[in-house]
């Protein structure tokens, strides 16, 4: 039986599944529609791109596209620049 | 106006023809508000945004899209901040996803401080990309060797720097300037380094097909001002090209006759 003080902080979050969401970890509640956390984060799909594991992941697979846990997701738009 | 005797060639870039030679960046303005002022007032058609993550904490955030519609700009997806041919390669991927279509503005910095290319990289990156099926524009150094080769590779436009990005410093090399505007088959346009109304008339009147700046108007004292001073600048410059000046003499030549003088 592990000690809970001596528990590192990775063991001790690892209960709530997470993914690298724009370079930090963002939980999610088990596997996850694409189009579902695009929803969640208001993120309208003529506005971003979406990267999955360095994989573009097209607009028309959204839906169809599902986020495990673990997932690197980079989700991008168009700010200002020169 | 009555339109000038010596016609003027369309601009065209990437398969669209564009009225203003004047592109401009949407960085550093106050608010998306003051952005789409002076792109408005600018007249400029083509706008360069950066590519970055969107902000998850803050869900309420707007887009600067929703003050710059893609119907009526010509959306130029930048890729500021790449040391990388790789990030470039990658940056221009995503943006190209988001819908806008296959323009992109290459810009791989090789240093921090001058913010000068990586010229190497660029052709890297630019060779990837046309392949890809990208229109390439590549923000490059004013050497016209450079500029060649990035013409032979297929991109659309080649983009010179006047002078550091951001240093307001104006057309340091006018001469490289003029050689790589007599060699191109493709636009010049002068991108970094403009500082005010003059520099963006001088590099119109060397034959530019356009200018390209973001600080000289966003960092003005009045930015929507000098959105207009720059548009007229530009229009200026290019007017006074097709006019084409004088030859420069080193001795006077008497504008008033010199016959029928009072003796």
């Amino acid at each position: 039986m592990p000690d809970a003080f001596s528990m590192p902080d990775s063991i001790a979050t690892s209960t709530m599944p997470t993914i690298i969401l724009n370079g930090d970890p963002y939980p999610i509640d088990g596997d996850l529609q694409l189009s579902a956390l695009l929803e969640r984060l208001n993120a309208r799909r003529g506005r971003v791109a979406v990267e999955i594991n360095r994989e573009i992941v097209p607009k028309a697979s959204y839906s169809a596209t599902i986020i495990k846990p673990g997932d690197n997701v980079e989700i991008i738009n168009f700010v200002g620049g020169g | 106006m009555q339109e000038a005797k010596i016609k003027d060639t369309s601009f065209d870039l990437g398969g669209r023809s564009f009225k203003s030679r004047l592109i401009i960046g949407t960085g550093k303005y106050k608010d998306f508000a003051e952005t789409r002022a002076a792109v408005e007032e600018s007249g400029a058609e083509i706008v360069t945004v950066a590519v970055r993550r969107v902000n998850i904490t803050d869900r309420g955030k707007e887009n600067l899209l929703d003050y710059l519609d893609p119907r009526r700009y010509q959306i130029l997806p930048n890729t500021a901040g790449c040391f990388t041919a790789e990030e470039a390669i990658r940056t221009c991927r995503l943006a190209r996803e988001v819908g806008v279509g296959d323009l992109v503005k290459l810009e791989v910095i090789g240093d921090k401080q001058t913010l000068f290319p990586d010229v190497a990289a660029t052709i890297e990156a630019a060779r990837v990309l046309v392949k890809e099926g990208f229109k390439v524009m590549p923000y490059i150094t004013d050497d016209p060797v450079t500029c060649l080769r990035l013409q032979e590779i297929g991109c659309v436009a080649v983009m010179p720097l006047a002078a550091p990005i951001g240093s307001g410093l104006g057309i340091r090399n006018p001469f490289n300037l003029a050689i790589i505007i007599e060699q191109a088959k493709v636009p010049v346009i002068v991108d970094a380094g403009v500082g005010t109304a003059s520099d963006a008339a001088e590099a119109m009147e060397l034959g530019c097909d356009g200018v390209l700046m973001n600080t000289a108007i966003a960092g003005a004292k009045d930015p929507i001002a000098m959105a207009r001073a720059m548009k007229l600048a530009v229009e200026a410059g290019r007017l006074a090209f097709r006019a084409g000046r004088i030859e420069r003499r080193l001795y006077a030549t008497a504008s008033s006759p010199l016959t029928g003088l009072i003796g």
